[in-house]
């Protein structure tokens, strides 16, 4: 499997983060709490495909062998896939799916804030672009995490439940790693060393006024993103996403 | 020459230049938002240049959100009309950076929308606006401030779901980015 050089591998890790993250709202489609909640789920889905576009466009011109940002979602397979786990996992309750976005908008929040000042100017470009959209986002789903935890009961237990579900993966969310480290050494991106503390004091913050308790940092295990290794439900989704591309290649209509 | 370099509004065709960058904006000035139709792309502060280079007209357009699926539509509607209007071969090409801001809604924007029934977006789009979320909206079809905010999200990815209190009916806010 073809592994590319550490810039293109971190612009899949953005991309392709918010490529799935798009994926699983749109399995909300027609199946939403509330209308205006269905509304929400795919302009936030809408926005994230966008920018999933353009890190796969500026992925393909540095991989630059015909690739295109098509190809890089439809036509790779799951161990190629740089997401977050935290992503790819299922739905669940309502107050799953707020969680895990929470969880990623708050980590697309700050990384995106920090890439602002990339001296790469592609990177710079959509990072200030998506971030724009990405506040919109993470202001909603805090609002989502303070009503439901500092709800009724069972909307609190819920929340609980869910934290219980996805924590867990958020170890990839404020993890330290050698390929980002070159990328700044390389003066291609900023230092990201800030990111756990500016991750956590987000969480922190929107959980107390939730009345919800921040769990332990969640450790490392063998899954990992970095190296393709995702959990059982990335296949799955990728099955019913890449099926007509992968069925008719080209098709158009 | 190359058939790229002429102007064929006339029968004989002459070779464009700089002189015709004016008559282009005036072109651009009817290229209509597919989804907004009252605002034109001048309006909406999406070209960010036009120029001339090389014997050709190019014109660089900025996407509103990211994920705007309306982006293509409008490119392909800038050549068309550009195209009909004489200009053999229109380079269009896309710019991320500035990233675009309701700021550059013209007045004439802002007063075409209102006119339409889409409140205008509300003050600059600095940092405390967009976090906090909070603005006072006037409703576009009574004009009174007592207004409330249904959704974040309304029916593209530029715009929120409100209502008015005073007159009831609900209208569409662009958000301000």
């Amino acid at each position: 499997m073809t592994k590319y050089d550490d810039l293109t591998e971190f612009l899949l890790r953005l991309g392709d983060s918010a490529l799935i993250q798009a994926q699983r709202l749109c399995e909300w489609t027609g199946r939403a709490p509330a209308l205006e909640e269905e509304l929400g789920m795919m302009n936030v889905g809408l926005d994230l495909v966008g920018q999933a576009r353009n890190w796969y466009d500026y992925a393909a011109e540095r991989i630059n062998d015909g690739t295109d940002a098509d190809a890089l979602a439809f036509r790779r397979d799951e161990r190629a896939f740089r997401n977050l786990l935290l992503v790819e996992q299922p739905n669940g309750d309502f107050a799953v799916t707020m969680t895990k976005q929470f969880f990623y908008d708050a980590w697309q929040f700050h990384v995106l804030t920090l890439l602002k000042n990339a001296n790469d100017e592609h990177i710079a470009a959509i990072a200030t672009k998506s971030l724009k959209e990405v506040t919109y986002h993470l202001r909603r789903s805090s609002q989502w995490v303070e009503r439901l935890g500092d709800g009724t009961d069972e909307s609190h237990q819920r929340m609980v439940n869910a934290i219980d579900t996805v924590w867990r993966f958020t170890f990839e969310l404020v993890e330290q790693n050698d390929t980002e480290w070159s990328l700044s050494e390389a003066g291609h991106i900023p230092a990201l060393t800030e990111l756990p503390e500016l991750w956590h004091a987000t969480v922190s913050e929107v959980f107390t006024n939730a009345t919800l308790t921040v769990p332990d940092a969640a450790s490392t295990f063998y899954l990992s993103a970095r190296t393709g290794m995702h959990s059982e439900h990335l296949g799955l989704l990728l099955a019913e996403m890449q099926f007509l591309q992968r069925a008719y290649p080209d098709a158009s209509w | 020459m190359q058939a790229g370099e002429l102007i064929v509004t006339d029968q004989l065709g002459r070779p464009g230049d700089k002189t015709d960058i004016q008559r282009a904006y005036s072109v651009l000035e009817d290229v209509m938002d597919p989804e907004v139709p009252v605002v034109s792309v001048m309006d909406l502060g999406i070209v960010r240049d036009v120029g001339w280079t090389d014997g050709h007209l190019y014109v660089v357009v900025t996407p509103t959100y990211s994920g705007c699926p309306a982006t293509e539509y409008i490119e392909t509607s800038i050549r068309e009309a550009l195209q009909e209007a004489g200009f053999a071969h229109p380079h269009i090409t896309q710019s991320l950076d500035p990233a675009w801001t309701t700021d550059w809604i013209t007045d004439q924007g802002r007063n075409r929308l209102k006119a339409y029934g889409i409140a205008p977006p509300v003050g600059s789009s600095n940092k405390r606006t967009l976090l906090s979320g909070i603005t006072q909206v006037e409703c576009p079809n009574c004009g009174s401030d007592d207004t409330e905010q249904l959704s974040e999200f309304g029916s593209t990815a530029c715009k929120s779901l409100y209502r008015c209190k005073s007159c009831l009916e609900p209208f569409d806010y662009f958000k301000c980015i």
